[in-house]
């Protein structure tokens, strides 16, 4: 096996000539996107040097104390993530609760389990595995949380005559919900269904490719990538269908009624 | 009393007090626009949040589901709305629902129509089966007739009135004094969510 081929600074200023001539052609046919484009490069770049720095420190320390804390900022951004991408949500910290919540719990739990298990990595908490593999799971529980919550608020409001009509005609909430929630957990679990279905045909992803440049045997990259994508496929179901249901049931209430107004004003 | 309301009160919003409706009779309730008619019957047929004692033939709403209490108590909104994308689907008991639809001056074959190419005035018509076909003691309309032509009109009212001939309870929101003197034999008129008056037809 050949050792990974170091990569140097002035490679990685080569490599980002293209973005450069991109950025140049849209000034000069003033797109109005090349400020955004090279905000983002930069803050990306940025962004992966200093989570370096970190991730090296944390994986020197190998502190269980420090590997939750580590998780804890992983998920408190990823809940805010989910927050901020929502057009209308549940008010006084409910939104909070139940993305941060459900994220918590079931990223945490599939990945702990993975940890003791499969993966059999003593301790169980070395972040030179934990912290990755939480990064991967939360991000991709995250979109299809943010998704799935998105789309059921939208359905609700669009929705609100359709199933105050059935709840008039006899239906309990959870009846006069379905469809919506249907749709909601379809939108959630849409775009781990399609990555795994693109995974390997025509798209490889990033970790399996990044181990492979970085020296391994494909193989040993694909077992990883697998199981990878199943501990995402789990979280992300049980997050999206956990965060779904509970605002589902937030939404309405025992008197089974239809309880719009414990969303927040839509946004501007 | 058939429906008897003790109170009912939603917090900024509606504050009115006891009135009843008897088995066969139908109230009118009418003011302005705005003035709360609507959220008055949705808040007896408890889809907003609301308090206060009502009860139907002595039985108190909280002692039963929210779903069981609006099987009894059928509103119809001003604009109904559908949730599949064909009318047979909205309806619980199809043969009973054939029966009604002449009542309404429409065609058994409008169980096969497409929701989203009925006119106003069919789809109230059809939400109006839909409620009667649950059999409810009382019915709450919000301007049953407002989009139906004079023909149609009466023959719901005929229904109407069949309805009460049958002991069933009516209160109907309606802006046609005509339409209310030929139906109800008392009134209620509401304003900024209070009952000002109570008169006989």
């Amino acid at each position: 096996m050949n050792p990974p081929i170091s990569l140097t600074w002035l490679d990685l200023l080569l490599a980002s000539g293209f973005m450069l001539a991109a950025a140049l052609l849209g000034l000069l046919l003033q797109l109005g996107v090349t400020r955004s484009f090279l905000v983002a490069a930069i803050r990306m770049t940025v962004q992966l040097l200093l989570i370096g720095q970190i991730l090296t420190w944390l994986f020197l320390q190998a502190s269980l104390w420090l590997t939750l804390a580590a998780a804890f900022v992983m998920l408190t951004a990823a809940g805010y993530e989910v927050r901020a991408r929502q057009e209308r949500r549940l008010a006084r910290g409910w939104s909070y609760f139940l993305g941060t919540g459900t994220l918590a719990v079931c990223c945490s739990m599939v990945l702990f389990i993975a940890l003791t298990t499969q993966i059999g990595v003593r301790p169980w908490y070395d972040p030179r595995y934990a912290i990755p593999l939480f990064g991967m799971v939360l991000g991709n529980a995250m979109t299809g949380v943010s998704l799935g919550l998105n789309s059921l608020v939208a359905r609700l409001d669009a929705d609100a005559r359709a199933i105050e009509a059935q709840l008039l005609l006899g239906a309990d909430r959870w009846q006069a919900l379905r469809p919506s929630l249907r749709h909601a957990l379809r939108s959630g679990f849409m775009p781990i269904v399609n990555s795994m279905a693109a995974t390997g045909l025509i798209s490889l992803p990033g970790m399996m490719s990044g181990q492979i440049l970085a020296g391994n045997d494909p193989n040993e990259a694909v077992r990883y990538q697998i199981l990878v994508m199943f501990l995402i496929g789990g979280a992300t179901a049980l997050s999206v269908v956990a965060a779904v249901l509970l605002t589902a049931w937030r939404v309405t209430d025992p008197r089974d009624r239809l309880r719009l107004d414990r969303l927040s004003a839509a946004r501007k | 009393m058939l429906l008897q309301v003790e109170a009912i009160r939603r917090p900024g919003l509606l504050e009115v007090g006891a009135f009843g409706v008897a088995a066969g009779e139908c109230l009118a309730l009418r003011g302005p626009s705005g003035a709360g008619k609507s959220l008055l019957l949705r808040a007896l047929v408890d889809l907003d949040p609301n308090e206060g004692q009502v009860s139907l033939d002595g039985v108190e709403r909280r002692s039963m589901s929210a779903a069981h209490w609006r099987q009894q108590l059928a509103y119809l909104p001003a604009e109904s709305g559908w949730w599949a994308s064909e009318v047979a689907d909205h309806m619980r008991d199809q043969e009973a629902a054939r029966q009604l639809l002449p009542a309404v001056k429409l065609p058994s074959e409008a169980l096969g129509w497409q929701v989203n190419r009925l006119s106003t005035g069919e789809r109230q018509r059809l939400a109006l089966v839909r409620a009667l076909i649950l059999d409810p003691q009382m019915v709450l309309l919000d301007e049953p007739t407002a989009a139906l032509d004079p023909e149609a009109e009466a023959a719901v009212e005929d229904l109407l009135k069949g309805l009460l001939a049958k002991g069933k309870g009516l209160l109907l929101v309606t802006h046609n004094q005509a339409q209310a003197n030929r139906l109800a034999s008392r009134s209620l008129v509401i304003a900024g969510g209070h009952l000002v008056q109570e008169n006989p037809q």
